[in-house]
């Protein structure tokens, strides 16, 4: 006989979860209490064990996916013969599973219902409503006895459209009937509805949007600016090309715009640290993040200690950093732990932004395009290679010299790359 | 003032590695047959804890608190009561529930939400669960203050956690239990952790140490050695039976799962903490000492095991076979007797309820 698994909710009133894992597939079998699957709610990350014995028969929903509490997820097939009696009850109609807290867990239709567009409610004219005795907008209050509204809710109908012929202005069941009898206009919310698309909010795009909420309402942020020109950074990267010991890696100037901003964090370990109500912890690690745009949406894995690579390591490090993420492979122990991070968002032919702190860190840099400026060297104006940097970092932690010091000495480093070699 | 750098002593008669040691002013003299016996419910309560756990994250319960790494501070404690003496619980105590008698599918009716609390208070001298944090204190020095006025001879024995010690009703019980002399032994598991908050934001000084400053004994117990955590109990009953008032007994464990079904705790506590305790589980130094000492052999072990599993079994069986009670049956026990105002709410909430679509 098979037998389902419905999503529970496994912590007091939690309607959806995610399904991280599967420990098991189709075709292999099972005990009771074995762990089956993984399931991220909003709580936590939770296993869950099997309730039954057998052969998995089916599995309902693909990794990653975002799964209604009460939704079929597993069915087991225990060899037992099939219970014909079971399979002629008719299913139940939704009913509420008792839980300890709250109103409990509804049981709806298998994945996420489309929500309810306006016109489902018969846009019928509310024929001469009652005037309530006390003349209030009969829209805040409608007059119906709980099972009414019950029956309105299941059936779809919205009370405050609905004629009541009750006393005292008060809607009965008959009403809340022949309202939903009366012909459903196609109505115009209908067409608007038809002008959204809905893209669900989970996996890379929840937690983006957790961090970014986090750490902006937290860390208060302040950011610089600075344009340097790196017209000598460039000409560093094409001789570095040429060197034997960058033959096998791209040599890019995010490679030393990355080293300038380590050789920073050395010299000012603030910069380099985390806000805690009881401390500053500064870090002695650099663990350097970098913010990479993939197909599943925004990571930043992080080089860890990125303090104690030479500069063809730090290549080698970068390339296959963005690569993993690239691939979405980075692992979990990549993604946490940084110290100090970069957004290159100068890839995306813009100048310049005000970047969001990664939770946890201090500082954070935003790189923008190189581009052909004019400058001014030695009282003339010459065309030079020229970028903007913008610094944002926690307030709490780094006041507006040293966040002055870090930026003007990353452009310092730059704008001459030598500086590295002075001050790492 | 700086609080202590050392540890402060707690009393331990049996190590992790499962050494017999002994204490000055605590032992205790227990047979072969009572060791396999406490070994035996030990084992019993954490399978009947797990099986729960299993049944929550199936749907078959709201929610559990599971006691997992605490089960000799409660089978040591438990099993240190007379048939005379109370216990009030929290909502964590299945294993001292398991010593007084209360058939573990009580527990479970309980977090499925069909009872509010399935046992007969009087017949087990076991309080219902208590949710509200440290409320049951108070309960417990009243009814010790009863058991003063009777004459009788019985203590009782009240339950809470590190928690619950910052709360006013837990203070308050430690005075009215201090000031009437009251025969009353609390028992404060600390497991160090409130949910998310360790013991070090509660408080400066050790919770044993609390006592004296409201005029008790207080002693700390190695929580997870159940020879300890029942001598321990049984001198601290005995002394309030006597006539001699109230103990604190804290005793030092760890709660290895989370604090409830709902909570994660890897948010907030890191693994060496738990890997730490690993070692000092309550069961493995019992059964070390039970094998060094060749008091037990692999047949023994091999039963209880067995003995765990039916148990769970079982107790799977008859949880899902629990009936949902009807909506009405809320206003049964209300009051003992009939009574004219219950009644009429009976009457108008049947009336309401087949209001409904599908009523019957």
């Amino acid at each position: 006989m098979k037998r389902d698994f419905k999503l529970p909710d496994v912590g007091e009133g939690l309607t959806e979860a995610e399904i991280v894992r599967w420990h098991v597939a189709v075709g292999d079998t099972v005990k009771v209490n074995q762990i089956i699957v993984e399931i991220e709610t909003a709580k936590a990350v939770v296993e869950l064990p099997s309730p039954f014995e057998g052969e998995v028969a089916a599995l309902f929903a693909a990794e990653g996916e975002t799964v209604d509490v009460g939704n079929v997820i597993i069915t087991v097939d225990d060899a037992t013969e099939e219970a014909l009696t079971e399979s002629l009850v008719p299913e139940e109609p939704q009913k509420r599973e008792p839980v300890l807290v709250g109103y409990g867990v509804k049981q709806g239709p298998s994945k996420r219902r489309a929500r309810k567009s306006p016109s489902a409610v018969p846009d019928r004219p509310a024929a001469e409503p009652v005037p309530l005795s006390n003349g209030s907008d009969r829209r805040v209050a409608v007059l119906a006895k709980p099972p009414v509204r019950k029956l309105a809710r299941d059936l779809g109908v919205d009370l405050a459209v609905v004629a009541p012929s009750g006393p005292n202005g008060s809607i009965t069941r008959d009403d809340v009937l022949a309202a939903q009898a009366a012909p459903a206009a196609p109505a115009v919310a209908a067409v608007a509805a038809a002008e959204q698309d809905f893209i669900p909010v989970r996996g890379v795009r929840k937690a983006t949007a957790a961090a970014m909420v986090s750490s902006a309402f937290t860390a208060p942020h302040v950011t610089e600016f600075l344009q340097v020109d790196v017209t000598e950074t460039m000409n560093a990267v094409r001789r570095l090309r040429e060197l034997p010991d960058f033959a096998d890696v791209k040599v890019s100037p995010l490679l030393l715009v990355a080293r300038a901003l380590v050789t920073a964090m050395k010299r000012y370990p603030q910069a380099n640290s985390t806000w805690t109500d009881e401390a500053i912890i500064l870090k002695k690690q650099v663990n350097l993040g970098i913010a990479a745009a993939t197909p599943r949406g925004l990571v930043v894995p992080n080089i860890k200690d990125a303090q104690a690579l030479t500069l063809p390591e730090l290549a080698t490090a970068l390339r296959d950093l963005t690569e993993r993420a690239r691939a979405g492979k980075s692992t979990p122990a990549e993604m946490s732990g940084g110290t100090v991070t970069i957004t290159n968002v100068g890839v995306f032919g813009i100048d310049a932004g005000t970047p969001i702190l990664n939770p946890g860190e201090s500082a954070i840099l935003a790189f923008g395009q190189i581009r052909d400026m004019p400058w001014v060297v030695d009282g003339q104006i010459v065309v030079r290679k020229v970028t903007t940097l913008a610094l944002s970092f926690d307030h709490r932690v780094i006041d507006g010299e040293l966040g002055s010091y870090v930026l003007r000495d990353v452009g310092a480093m730059l704008e001459d790359p030598l500086r590295m070699l002075a001050w790492s | 003032m700086t609080a202590p750098t050392t540890p402060p002593e707690l009393v331990q008669l049996l190590t992790p590695e499962g050494e017999r040691v002994e204490h000055p002013d605590y032992d205790i003299d227990l047979t072969a047959e009572e060791i396999r016996s406490l070994y035996r419910d030990l084992v019993l309560v954490r399978r009947v804890d797990l099986e729960a756990v299993a049944l929550q994250r199936q749907g078959e319960l709201g929610l559990w608190a599971s006691l997992l790494g605490q089960e000799a501070a409660q089978v040591g404690s438990g099993r240190a009561m007379t048939d005379a003496d109370m216990a009030f619980p929290t909502y964590r105590e299945h294993g001292v529930a398991w010593c007084r008698g209360v058939d573990p599918l009580h527990l479970l009716g309980l977090f499925r939400g069909v009872n509010h609390g399935g046992w007969d208070p009087i017949e087990h001298n076991f309080h219902l669960y208590t949710i509200v944090i440290g409320s049951q204190t108070l309960h417990a020095v009243g009814y010790a203050m009863g058991i003063q006025r009777d004459g009788a001879e019985a203590a009782s024995l009240v339950y809470f956690g590190d928690g619950a010690t910052s709360q006013g009703d837990v203070n308050e019980a430690f005075i009215w239990a201090s000031v009437f002399n009251a025969p009353v032994v609390f028992f404060c598991q600390n497991n160090q952790w409130a949910i998310s908050e360790p013991l070090e934001k509660q408080s400066k000084i050790p919770l044993y140490k609390r006592a004296s400053g409201f005029g008790f004994p207080g002693i700390r117990v190695d929580g997870n050695d159940v020879f300890a955590c029942l001598a321990v109990t049984r001198a601290a009953l005995r002394n309030a039976r006597e006539g001699n008032g109230p103990t604190l007994v804290e005793a030092f464990t760890y709660r290895m799962g989370a604090h409830t079904t709902s909570d994660d705790p890897t948010r907030y506590r890191v693994a060496d903490e738990l890997e730490a305790w690993k070692l000092k589980d309550p069961i493995e130094r019992v059964k070390a000492y039970l094998f060094r000492n060749q008091l037990a052999d692999q047949e023994f072990f091999d039963k209880i095991e067995a003995e765990a599993d039916q148990l769970g079994r079982d107790l799977r069986a008859r949880c899902l076979a629990l009936a949902d009670p009807q909506p009405g049956a809320m206003f049964d026990h209300v009051y003992a007797e009939p009574h004219a105002l219950v009644d009429e709410e009976r009457e108008q909430f049947t009336t309401y309820m087949s209001g409904f679509e599908g009523a019957q």
